[in-house]
């Protein structure tokens, strides 16, 4: 697959792990590479390159999980990690399997690696953002841009003979523009990235600028935003980090083991109203949270977990999976090699509805629309959500009217869930960074536009 | 440790060789373990290691950078010669030039040897006594998410071909738990933690009983009424509005116009109540070195005085761009980043007033929730998801939860009305020392 890893050491660092027994063994290796720059008065700057190799080893006794991580690929490097992790084993030694390549998964073809591309080709595109952000309007006081490339380069060996590796590359830029009136300051962010290289930001990546700093243009002349309970219209693409955080948290398999999650026995239950669907799917081409494998070697998959407003699946990584006597549904992912892997996410998506958008407000004698997102948080043992807003409008008489700033929306998320009664069919994806257990993965969320009946609104008007 | 000094110098001769003019290379070396237990037994058990160095270059006023984690001779010769390479890419920058050598005080108390010589097995005992004390506290108590026991011993190096070297090591630990309390209308969490330089330093029945107390203090909680009223902050919520101020008076956001305490030097942004420092020596704080991450020493730097900002937090470069001294506020998350402007340690005084004197009429808040999305970083305008209690004649109340908290950084401070004479060290926000503080007046949106 790679040459991370030659099979033979694989095998003997296995074998290394499993010394003093252990039910299962695995080896992840990695070779990371990345490069990141940006603009910052109009001026670029903090160009920084990395390179990194380095493997982890687990094994899994019991209900534990030993692990040891070390820096460099050498096969000592990899062995003496083998040992430090059987280190605190007791028992007898096991055999591994003999070691077969795995099914690949479905890959995510790179047409224009960005390592190809020259350095100065970046710089000039975030110049090219820079005076595109700018020339939107003098009110623009400040602008920022960033340019980021990674790939990630995973080979995955385990005692139950599975071999398989994989090769990412993700390419992502940033805009975020400062916008002055008087003592009024107001901010804007867009961000455009993929599993993609360079060929991503061939088309139009300036729009973005322009995207941001018309946020914060609009900004200025918002008001703040309400407080109270009313219904919320949220927006498409990144208004799918509110399903993100309200379910797809709560469904990931190890809350739900631990009782840490509103959704414990809730499988099969109508959760939502039936004209809810939605997935998680780690296979669509290119988007940003998708893999060809996750990062336990299983290929990732396409996983409806709501269907027709009924709960239909968990998502499970190797041994969530094992515990509930199921198969991993491919959603094992770590940060890198220093991480052990856990249920998460790939990209999250309500499914498109019938409706439009404007029927979903041209319904509301008064609400409130949700636009644009700064990231969410949930508990998902209590449910508990929160969710920023940091541009938004007021719907009055069925009309989208004032801009607002600032609001936070707030819910229970069965409550939040229950009460989605319309979905739109303008449906895009965007891209998120998920923190988890101080592991941060790249994550898709998605969605057309989506009414929820009622929610509660953050606000800074008094 | 002079091993790790040489990779430094190392690198700074090979990125001279690359073709930079000056060059800095920050050397790390980390070993750390991590136990996780659930239902008394132990589910994980991590030990690792980390090596690697971060190489800064400059030709002229250019600056570039790179890191690896390859420190064989052609590894490091590979990440000086990238940092050369990053540096031609760069836009002159007429600030951007490299620190020089300050001579630099020892500072004793870094590193625990009880995080050497105690073993997996004791370590993963302590988690398991948090797990097992927050059970026993309280029949209400359905469970823990997970207890977890966590160490650190770093070993840091720098070099530069201005002159700069030298060496220190540390050692960090902490505990904490996620408690899951049984209520009527389903499950309460609450968070208890413990902050030392060794597994010896750490309470781990007091920790699990904070947990405890805190999941069980929130069963029955119901969403407040809308209103403006007094309200209380809990250290773990005055921590992490302390970060929020203490990045705000980093001189890199005040220069680029994007702190709300831009322009306001030597005028009042505080009650007096309110008085704030940043310590990068008090032995205490996990942020605490005998030099920061460029070489510079580490200060106490007063912040917040008499209600007046007294100062801004500085590194090499945001200090060379208005002609005055660095604070010694260069930091970075390990050899992976490049140095920048941060709070080392922020320690809010303790004021006069114990916890239950804080109490009148109002809102104790005891987590908030959503503070990276909810915070306009550039204006100071907050709204974020709170819980906690109601006050209500002086007593702690009925818990409270599903409400948000709203206002502006600046003229929250100007409501302090009091500081709480107990201060302990809070993990959020970065390092912070805080005690509870006593907001006159905050507009709080609930049902």
């Amino acid at each position: 697959v790679n040459d991370l890893i030659d099979p033979a050491v694989a095998e003997r660092v296995l074998a290394r792990a499993l010394a003093n027994g252990g039910r299962f063994a695995e080896v992840f290796a990695e070779r990371r590479r990345g490069l990141t720059m940006s603009i910052d008065e109009s001026r670029i700057e903090s160009v920084q390159s990395g390179a990194e190799e380095g493997a982890g080893v687990r094994v899994i006794e019991g209900s534990t999980t030993y692990f040891a991580h070390v820096d460099g690929l050498d096969p000592d490097d990899l062995e003496r990690a083998a040992g430090e992790a059987a280190a605190a084993l007791r028992g007898k030694r096991r055999e591994p399997r003999a070691l077969t390549a795995a099914e690949p998964g479905t890959p995510h073809p790179i047409a224009h690696r960005p390592e190809d591309v020259e350095a100065e080709r970046k710089a000039a595109l975030l110049r090219e953002l820079d005076e595109r952000g700018r020339a939107e309007r003098a009110e623009i006081a400040q602008f920022t841009a960033s340019y980021a490339e990674a790939r990630r380069e995973v080979s995955v060996a385990n005692s139950d003979g599975l071999l398989s590796g994989d090769d990412r590359t993700r390419t992502r830029i940033g805009a975020q523009a400062v916008a002055r009136r008087d003592d009024s300051v107001e901010t804007g962010a867009e961000t455009l990235g993929a599993h993609r290289g360079f060929e991503l930001l061939e088309d139009d990546p300036g729009e973005i600028a322009a995207q941001a700093a018309r946020k914060a243009l609009t900004l200025l002349d918002a008001r703040p935003a309400p407080s109270g309970s009313m219904p919320v219209v949220v927006g498409g693409g990144f208004g799918g980090v509110l399903f993100h955080e309200m379910t797809g948290h709560g469904l990931e398999a190890d809350h739900i083991q631990k009782g840490a999650s509103v959704y414990v026995g809730k499988l099969g239950e109508q959760v939502a109203q039936p004209l809810l669907n939605a997935f998680d799917d780690g296979r669509m081409r290119g988007e940003w949270g998708s893999d060809a494998i996750d990062d336990e070697g299983a290929p990732t998959q396409k996983t409806q977990v709501i269907e027709e407003g009924g709960l239909t699946s968990y998502l499970y990584d190797h041994l969530s999976a094992e515990r509930d006597g199921v198969g991993s549904t491919g959603n094992g992912r770590r940060e890198s090699f220093r991480h052990l892997p856990l249920p998460r996410m790939t990209n999250t998506y309500i499914a498109p509805g019938d409706a439009t958008p404007e029927e979903l407000i041209a319904e509301l004698e008064h609400g409130f629309y949700a636009v644009s997102f700064a990231g969410g948080q949930v508990d998902p043992a209590t449910g508990d959500f929160v969710f920023g807003v940091p541009e938004g409008y007021l719907i009055e008489g069925g009309k989208v009217t004032s801009p607002c700033r600032g609001a936070t929306l707030i819910g229970n998320c069965l409550d939040a869930l229950a009460a989605i009664d319309a979905v739109a069919d303008d449906f895009f994806m965007k891209t998120g960074i998920c923190g988890k257990g101080g592991q941060r993965v790249p994550v898709g969320t998605g969605q057309g536009h989506v009414r929820v009946g009622a929610m509660t609104v953050g606000g800074t008007e008094r | 440790l002079s091993e790790l000094s040489e990779t430094a110098r190392r690198a700074v001769e090979a990125a001279l060789g690359a073709g930079a003019a000056a060059a800095e290379a920050y050397a790390g070396r980390e070993s750390g373990r991590e136990v996780r237990v659930h239902g008394g037994e132990v589910e994980s058990l991590t030990a690792a290691t980390q090596t690697g160095v971060g190489v800064r270059a400059w030709i002229g006023h250019r600056v570039g950078y790179a890191y690896g984690t390859d420190l064989t001779e052609a590894g490091v010769g590979a990440i000086a010669a990238r940092a050369a390479e990053a540096a031609r890419v760069a836009d002159e920058d007429e600030f951007a030039a490299p620190p020089q050598p300050a001579r630099v005080e020892p500072l004793a108390g870094l590193s625990d040897p009880s995080v050497a010589t105690s073993s997996a097995d004791q370590v993963a005992a302590l988690a398991l006594e948090v797990e097992r004390t927050a059970l026993a506290t309280d029949p209400r108590l359905a469970a823990v998410e997970q207890a977890v026991y966590a160490d650190a011993a770093e070993a840091v190096a720098i070099a530069s071909s201005a002159g700069v070297a030298g060496e220190y090591e540390n050692s960090t630990c902490f505990a904490y738990l996620q408690a899951l309390a049984e209520g009527e209308n389903g499950r309460e969490t609450g968070l208890g933690f413990g902050l030392a330089r060794g597994p010896d330093g750490l309470d781990p029945a007091a920790i699990g009983a904070e947990g405890a107390e805190r999941a069980v203090a929130m069963i029955g909680a119901v969403k407040p009424e809308s209103r403006s009223c007094p309200v209380v902050l809990d250290p773990t919520v005055a921590a992490s509005f302390a970060g929020l101020i203490g990045g705000g008076l980093g001189a890199g956001s005040v220069q680029r116009g994007r702190s709300p305490f831009a322009g306001r030097l030597g005028q009042e942004v505080a009650s007096e109540a309110f008085v704030l420092y940043d310590d990068g020596r008090d032995p205490a704080g996990a942020a605490s070195a005998p030099f920061d991450a460029e070489g510079v020493p580490r200060r106490r730097t007063p912040l917040i005085e008499g209600g007046e900002l007294r100062a801004y937090l500085y590194d090499t470069y945001t200090a060379n761009r208005e002609g005055v001294a660095s604070t010694g506020n260069a930091a970075r998350g390990g050899y992976r980043s490049l140095p920048s402007v941060s709070a080392s340690n922020l320690i809010v005084a303790p004021g006069e007033l114990s916890a239950a004197q804080l109490l009148g009429e109002g809102v104790f808040v005891t987590d908030v929730a959503g503070l990276h999305s909810g915070v306009n970083p550039v204006t100071g305008a907050f709204s974020v998801g709170a819980s906690g209690r109601a006050i209500r004649g002086g007593e702690l109340a009925e818990p409270v939860r599903e409400f948000t908290i709203a206002g502006e950084l600046v003229s929250m401070l100007g409501g302090v009305a009091a500081a709480g004479a107990e201060a302990r060290w809070v993990p959020f926000g970065g390092s912070v020392s805080t005690p509870p503080l006593l907001i006159g007046e905050m507009s709080i949106s609930g049902s």
